[in-house]
């Protein structure tokens, strides 16, 4: 079980809508991690620094939540390390072909209106409910 | 400078919001997909504020001649809605569902020092990897068949 965590879910997802809009108003580029992941890798893009920096950002972001707050950041990972190995393999696969996950395409498309990107995201919800619905409810649990 | 510096901070409220919402949780992630089971409905508002915030704030940003550090704005351009967008977003839901983590909740959940999330991070990264090799030499081979 995990708690209902309403207002800092509200206060998370503002935050997260709030930098797609500064990503775009500053450097004109939508704030999807697949995107800025992909030209971090090799072949290394040529505008890497603002993508390293915005990652760097992204990692920094919950020690100075825990160091300058006493807020408590939950995580709980419940699947056995081969399947998070295997659940890995598949979603870079996956967001390679798709070109976005959930931040771009979810969040930045979607707010875009973007008709690839609606589709995308119903698709991805909907395979990632259906996942979870047989792994725990008809095979037991991974 | 300042455009690196100023991408780091963006980085940094990007993170801020993965981590106070509860998207660098795979757990909370998981039950989120459980409708059937212990259904926790906080990532719905995660995603509700998050899109509302955006779509308000790109109608004003786009209405600019260009970003504050860039000549224009780099949208995509594609509306095609085609078979490697739609399996590849099928693709990403399984493992998705299967771990709990997606690449924007996994890489603020690095920060919080849990090994399963840089062994997360890792096997993604090789999926990506494999996935543009596969790309590139299925292209080299129909190139050379014409």
């Amino acid at each position: 079980m995990t708690e209902f965590t309403p207002v800092m879910s509200l206060l998370g997802g503002t935050l997260i809508g709030l930098s797609a809009v500064l990503l775009m108003a500053f450097h004109g580029r939508i704030a999807g991690m697949t995107g800025i992941l992909s030209g971090l890798m090799p072949p290394v893009s040529t505008d890497w620094a603002w993508r390293a920096a915005f990652v760097a950002g992204a990692i920094v972001a919950p020690m100075l939540i825990m160091g300058i707050s006493d807020q408590a950041i939950a995580y709980s990972s419940p699947v056995a390390t081969p399947w998070i190995i295997i659940g890995g393999l598949i979603v870079g696969v996956g967001v390679y072909f798709s070109s976005g996950c959930t931040s771009g395409h979810g969040v930045c498309g979607m707010a875009r209106v973007s008709p690839r990107s609606i589709a995308a995201t119903a698709m991805f919800m909907a395979t990632s409910m259906l996942t979870v619905f047989v792994v725990r409810h008809l095979v037991g649990g991974l | 400078m300042l455009r690196t510096i100023l991408a780091g901070v963006v980085g940094l409220v990007f993170g801020s919001g993965i981590a106070l919402s509860g998207m660098a949780n795979p757990a909370k992630v998981l039950n989120f997909f459980d409708v059937a089971g212990t259904w926790d409905a906080s990532l719905l508002l995660v995603m509700g504020s998050a899109l509302a915030v955006a779509a308000i704030g790109y109608r004003i940003v786009l209405k600019r001649a260009a970003p504050v550090f860039d000549k224009r704005f780099h949208l995509p351009t594609s509306r095609k809605i085609d078979l490697p967008l739609l399996a590849g977003s099928a693709v990403f839901g399984i493992g998705w569902g299967i771990s709990g983590f997606c690449p924007g909740g996994a890489i603020p959940a690095l920060g919080l020092g849990e090994s399963s999330a840089w062994i997360f991070v890792g096997s993604m990264l090789a999926g990506i990897a494999a996935a543009r090799t596969v790309r590139i030499a299925l292209e080299a081979r129909s190139t050379q068949t014409v």
